[in-house]
């Protein structure tokens, strides 16, 4: 059931991440010149919105069958943090730059906003995906000990005092 | 007959190299899967269009010129990340059933994509029936997750 799950997951990164890089590559200027912006936005977001709830879903799952392991995993939480700036990110483009979207939308660079939205939305999947499967690997469990007292306090380890 | 070819790329200087570090397999893993979400965006908008659910406004030709670049470097990236981590277990990959479906699903799926789909999606669109663009669509897109399938199922034999 595992691997299924996580088979789910990995593949529905090219619908997801996929369709979001497009998007992000088209607000750099690096493809799709030609095309509106809007229109990307208008075609891509039934596509992103469902490989996202399957993420989510997908990945709640994987969290849910090993909890504590994922919770003191150092790149667990790295990860959850990137998602939550990537999440920030991707409301202050639409609550922002991208109200104003018709104004720009056949410009083959569009404004500074807009492509400071793509680059940072580009490095932090990037991020996203390298710590999502780094979590598979326990370098830093907490059952793996000796550790730094830094990674210790970043994964939330409990040490036994003896 | 392939046997003492996979063993001696898994006892090459690449593959020693890979499997006595610590961190390489891992970080060459990401990058490969970093490409995925690429190589994955360029096919879906594609096949999406000869399906009928892409940019609609737009001629499909102008799509695939401009996911063209994305697809060939995408793949690259994915051909030398995966090599690499082909040299660290080539005997691995010898025995397993899923690293055989995956390159045969590969090899299809390259060779799908530039010839019968580079025509469909290049040629006027008038000349070529829709129901002919939804099955390129649907024989890329199969092809592709056979090789996205077979790829995450090596990791668990």
């Amino acid at each position: 059931m595992y691997p299924l799950v996580e088979s789910v997951h990995v593949l529905t990164l090219c619908v997801f991440v996929g369709m979001a890089s497009i998007l992000d590559l088209r607000l750099l200027g690096w493809t799709l010149r030609g095309v509106p912006v809007s229109e990307l936005t208008d075609r891509l977001m039934p596509w992103m919105k469902a490989g996202f709830v399957v993420m989510v879903v997908s990945g709640v799952l994987l969290f849910y069958a090993i909890p504590v392991r994922s919770y003191q995993n150092i790149f667990f939480r790295v990860k959850v943090i990137m998602l939550i700036l990537a999440g920030l990110n991707a409301f202050v483009f639409h609550a922002t730059i991208h109200k104003s979207v018709l104004e720009w939308d056949f410009a083959v660079k569009p404004p500074p906003a807009a492509r400071r939205a793509g680059a940072l939305s580009l490095a932090l999947w990037i991020c996203i995906i390298i710590a999502g499967r780094m979590i598979a690997y326990n370098w830093f469990d907490c059952d793996k000990q000796p550790q730094p007292a830094v990674i210790n306090a970043a994964a939330g380890c409990v040490i036994a005092q003896k | 007959m392939l046997l003492p070819f996979f063993k001696a790329c898994e006892a090459s200087v690449i593959g020693e190299t890979i499997r006595g570090s610590f961190w390489l397999f891992p970080a060459i893993e990401a990058v490969h899967l970093i490409a995925l979400s690429i190589i994955g965006g360029a096919v879906l908008l594609v096949d999406l269009q000869l399906l009928g659910f892409g940019l609609q406004d737009q001629p499909i030709r102008n799509i695939a010129r401009n996911a063209q670049p994305w697809l060939i470097g995408s793949l690259l990236m994915m051909i030398t990340t995966g090599l690499l981590l082909f040299f660290a277990e080539s005997v691995k990959c010898y025995y397993s059933d899923a690293f055989w479906f995956k390159m045969s699903s590969l090899a299809l799926a390259i060779l799908f994509a530039f010839t019968v789909r580079r025509w469909v999606t290049l040629a006027d669109e008038a000349r070529v029936g829709p129901v002919w663009s939804k099955v390129t669509g649907l024989v890329s897109l199969a092809l592709w997750f056979g090789v996205g399938a077979g790829g995450r199922w090596i990791g668990f034999s």
